[in-house]
């Protein structure tokens, strides 16, 4: 590993000094994921290994190469979970790659995104330098937070070589359970029941049924369940619903041409697109998947005027496929950018056309 | 980073080339009275007369935060009641080449919001307006004046509440926890100021307004709003922040168990954590400051215990049953020598009393105490404590440790008296002996209270040059004539050149086999 760690160094001090743009690649899983991206490719999913775990901790500490797979079956082992739940998108992606890209699955609402369970980082800078952010200690307030400012900035800050996570227990019990209800009906529902001491830990919408996951200790999910009725789903289709929500298997988001993904309030009203598009609302009502073919500016338009903002998951035309930024709010990523990357060697455009 | 005069009081741009002064030095230099007129004058002109102070015994109150060590009077103080004016105080700083510290309750126990004498306080109190509960979004939108607890009390009647919960938060506004991250008792499992702030309005020192997350979880481009948290008023001015609330758990209980050794305790709340519990609270207190807080609480500690933990749960009752039963066991197997369980909501607060009461305590027993915040790995809570009681002959000061066991947040209370000549001294090479000493056992010099001016130097342990300089690099990005609050939070090169300690690489010392404590 130390040889690979040389070399990159190496390609990547090179790329800086002759300014030669770099694609930055884990697994690949997330190739059609960001805006299009010219560069030589730097393949980063050999540089893999955990280099630390203690259940007792909560932490795990990987290399940036390391996949999903491994990192799920050691922590299985032990009881334990990345609580942010990311998706594999149809593979096996590096832990490099689900930091840079920063998605996160069904638990987000209520357990936390990516970002809030990274502790720390290792970051190959523009330079070939190694800078280390963060720890691996649950608080830690020294420095800025870089390490939460490269979750999701896809590369174009650099390569994140090692990374630290916050790990939990696994809820020693579960329930999924199933409604018949409209949208609006189910909307109203999932912010109503969030704001309940009630061990929700995912909700979800689609075609008339609304889906709602306890866990938690075993007492309080068969109280729970009491409580709200509904449909008791056994726990194997019920992983199979949550799994393919989360991995984008879910017919919806796997099979329509073109995808839009909106962030908004979890209480923005139903939304009102002619022809209705068929939906899969997750997150309380904050995530909402949309199978349509709608001009871009009308999208962006109606997840604007709600309080969010939309981002063209896959298909359509070219054109970008981030939510836009406004000129004044693109300054200070601007200058970050150009300080952690003056020639703009690392993914250039992938997260925003400008950067 | 590449090499760039990223280091804003070295840069020689900025301050003629050759000679390097020192923000920490310049900010104990007065203006010239010309000079602190002008400003004065400038101000006066944008903002309504009851905005400006300026006498000295208006002055004053401004001088330090919580840790009063450090203090300097400011040249002004200001304290507009609109973003607007917030805006125009920056402009004209700007403009005037005036430094700028935001200021909140001045809770602060790094130094983070100490003036400067020739620079400009800019209070936050008049914001403090709770703009918007939303129960059924379950967000609240604040002003940065607000204090922690009003929060919570706002949104009880919807039976929600703000979960981070900083011992400070009587008092403590919410501006001054994003801006230091703070934590709480329950962050354990509810999570620090990060995890429950969803956005924020502010405006840079050059006066841009700046947006940042909102009502929705994700936002387009860059996680800015995550480098706001924990930047000690460096890069932003914050005027509005909107925090997530959370429903209030039907019951909370706590366990509280004694142990005849530091080290069980500490091995303790680790074998909690490897049972797959997170409990709402874990902490910790040794027997000094047991022995100090009982006489003030009347909590009913152990006072023959060498350590009392205390380990909240909370959830409905069937599930804190469970999760009590599972703690009482645990800790037994880990040598508890007593077990107590809160029966009501009086005995609880009353067992929390003593943790809450802390520091006021320590003020009790002692002229002067100093708090230390290093975070550590759980499982070398009892090593940790052992060293610390060696520190103690060494520097021939006490210290008492009450702390956040559960996330590993040391909070050592060294006891000296500052009329003795040295002891200040003695106390400050104590704690930054501590600092250095969780950053060799992989953990950091701060968990919550932030660096301010009081760790600058233990920065230079934890970080490399390359590494601070990518912090200046951050900075400079929001603040390119580097006014807000300057001098803070990040050491220069020459300060760690002349302090002089080793970076210890990656929680390792480059000769790890020296003995050193
Ligand atoms: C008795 C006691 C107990 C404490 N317990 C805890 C605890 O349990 N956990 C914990 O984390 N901390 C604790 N603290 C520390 C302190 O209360 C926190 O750091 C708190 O967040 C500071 O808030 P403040 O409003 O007093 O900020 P200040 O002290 O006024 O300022 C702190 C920093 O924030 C900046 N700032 C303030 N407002 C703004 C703004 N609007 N925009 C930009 N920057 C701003 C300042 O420039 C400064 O750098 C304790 C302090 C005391 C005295």
């Amino acid at each position: 590993m130390q040889a690979l760690l040389r070399e990159l160094r190496e390609r990547v001090r090179h790329a800086h000094e002759s300014r030669t743009p770099l694609r930055l690649r884990g697994a690949g899983t997330k190739d059609f994921y960001g805006e299009r991206c010219e560069g030589q490719l730097l393949e980063l999913h050999g540089y893999a290994g955990v280099l630390a775990y203690e259940p007792a901790e909560l932490v795990l500490t990987a290399r940036c190469g390391t996949r999903l797979s491994e990192i799920e079956a050691l922590l299985a082992a032990q009881r334990q979970f990345l609580a942010f739940e990311p998706p594999a998108l149809g593979g096996d992606p590096t832990i490099g790659g689900i930091v840079a890209a920063g998605l996160s699955g069904p638990r987000r609402a209520r357990a936390g995104a990516a970002r809030d369970f990274v502790l720390g980082t290792l970051l190959l800078g523009c330079d070939g330098e190694l800078l280390h952010f963060g720890g691996t200690v649950m608080k830690n307030v020294a420095g800025f937070d870089v390490s939460r400012l490269l979750c999701g900035s896809l590369g174009i800050l650099g390569p994140v070589l090692e990374v630290s996570l916050k790990v939990l227990p696994l809820p020693p019990a579960q329930q999924t359970l199933r409604f018949e209800m409209a949208e609006g009906e189910a909307l109203a529902a999932f912010n109503r029941w969030a704001g309940q001491p009630l061990p929700l830990c995912a909700t979800a919408w689609f075609d008339g049924q609304a889906w709602v996951r306890l866990s938690g200790a075993a007492s309080a999910v068969r109280a729970s369940a009491q409580q709200l009725g509904g449909e008791r789903i056994e726990s194997e289709p019920a992983a199979a619903f949550w799994r393919s929500a989360r991995d984008q298997t879910h017919p919806l988001l796997s099979r329509a041409a073109s995808l839009w993904r909106l962030s908004l309030p979890s209480t923005a009203a139903p939304l009102s697109l002619a022809p209705p598009a068929a939906q899969l609302i997750e997150w309380g009502g904050a995530l909402r998947w949309c199978a349509t073919d709608r001009p871009a500016a009308e999208m962006r338009a109606i997840a604007a005027a709600a309080g969010g903002s939309a981002m063209h998951w896959r298909g359509g035309a070219s054109g970008s496929r981030f939510h836009p930024l406004a000129p004044p709010v693109l300054e200070l990523p601007r200058r970050l950018k150009a300080r952690f990357d003056p020639h703009g060697i690392f993914n250039p455009g992938r997260l925003v056309a400008e950067l | 980073m590449p090499a760039q005069p990223d280091d804003p009081v070295n840069d020689p741009a900025r301050n003629g080339a050759g000679d390097e002064p020192r923000w920490s030095e310049l900010a104990a230099q007065p203006p010239s009275p010309e000079r602190a007129r002008a400003v004065e004058l400038a101000l006066r002109e944008r903002l309504p007369a009851d905005c400006v102070l300026s006498r000295e015994e208006e002055l004053r109150p401004y001088e330090c935060d919580g840790l009063a060590v450090f203090h300097q009077r400011p040249m002004l103080v200001v304290l507009p009641h609109t973003e607007a004016q917030v805006r125009d105080v920056l402009l004209e700083c700007r403009r005037l080449d005036v430094p700028v510290v935001a200021r909140g309750a001045g809770t602060g126990l790094s130094g983070g919001a100490m003036p400067h004498a020739a620079g400009v306080v800019l209070s936050l109190a008049r914001f403090n307006r709770i703009l918007e509960i939303d129960p059924l979004a379950r967000t609240a939108r604040v002003q940065p004046g607000v204090r922690n607890l009003a929060v919570s009390e706002a949104a009880a009647p919807h039976g929600l509440y703000y979960a981070p919960d900083p011992s400070s938060q009587i008092a403590c506004t919410i501006g001054g926890n994003v801006a230091e991250n703070s934590g709480g008792v329950h962050c354990l499992k509810y999570g620090l100021t990060v995890h429950n702030v969803l956005g924020l309005r502010g405006y840079t020192m050059d006066g841009a307004p700046v947006t940042l997350g909102g009502r929705a979880l994700d936002a387009p481009g860059l996680d800015l709003l995550a480098l706001m948290l924990g930047s000690e008023g460096l890069l932003l001015v914050i005027t509005e922040v909107i925090l997530k609330l959370v429903p209030k758990p039907a019951l909370a209980q706590v366990v509280m168990a004694s142990f005849d050794d530091v080290g069980k305790a500490g091995d303790a709340v680790a074998a909690i954590i490897a049972a797959g519990i997170i409990p709402a609270g874990l902490e910790m207190m040794d027997r000094k400051a047991a022995a100090a807080v009982e006489p003030f609480v009347q909590a009913g500690y152990d006072l023959t215990a060498e350590a009392i933990l205390l380990a909240e749960s909370d959830g409905t009752p069937d599930e804190v049953a469970d999760e009590v039963a599972a703690m009482e066991r645990v800790l037994r197997a880990a040598g508890a020598t007593a077990i107590a369980v809160s029966h009501s909501e009086a005995e609880r607060l009353r067992y929390w009393s003593g943790r809450k009461n802390a520091f006021p305590a320590a003020g009790r027993v002692s002229p002067d105490y100093y708090c230390m915040d290093g975070t550590i790995p759980r499982k070398a809570i009892g090593q940790v404590l052992k060293a610390i009681e060696q520190l103690e002959h060494k520097y021939q000061l006490k210290c008492m440790n009450v702390f956040h066991a559960g996330d590993g947040n040391l909070h050592p209370l060294i006891l000296f008296d500052a009329n003795q000549s040295g002891a200040w001294q003695r106390a400050d090479a104590f704690g930054a002996d501590i600092l250095e000493l969780c950053v060799q056992l992989g953990g950091t010099i701060t968990g919550e209270h932030g660096v301010g001016v009081e760790k600058l130097n233990s920065m230079c342990v934890q970080f490399s040059p390359a590494e601070r300089a990518a912090f200046f690099a951050v900075k400079r990005a929001f603040d390119p004539a580097g006014l807000l609050n300057p001098g803070k939070a990040i050491p220069t090169l020459a300060r760690c050149a002349e302090y002089g300690k080793l970076h210890v690489h990656h929680g390792r010392l480059p000769h790890p086999e020296l003995p050193r404590f």
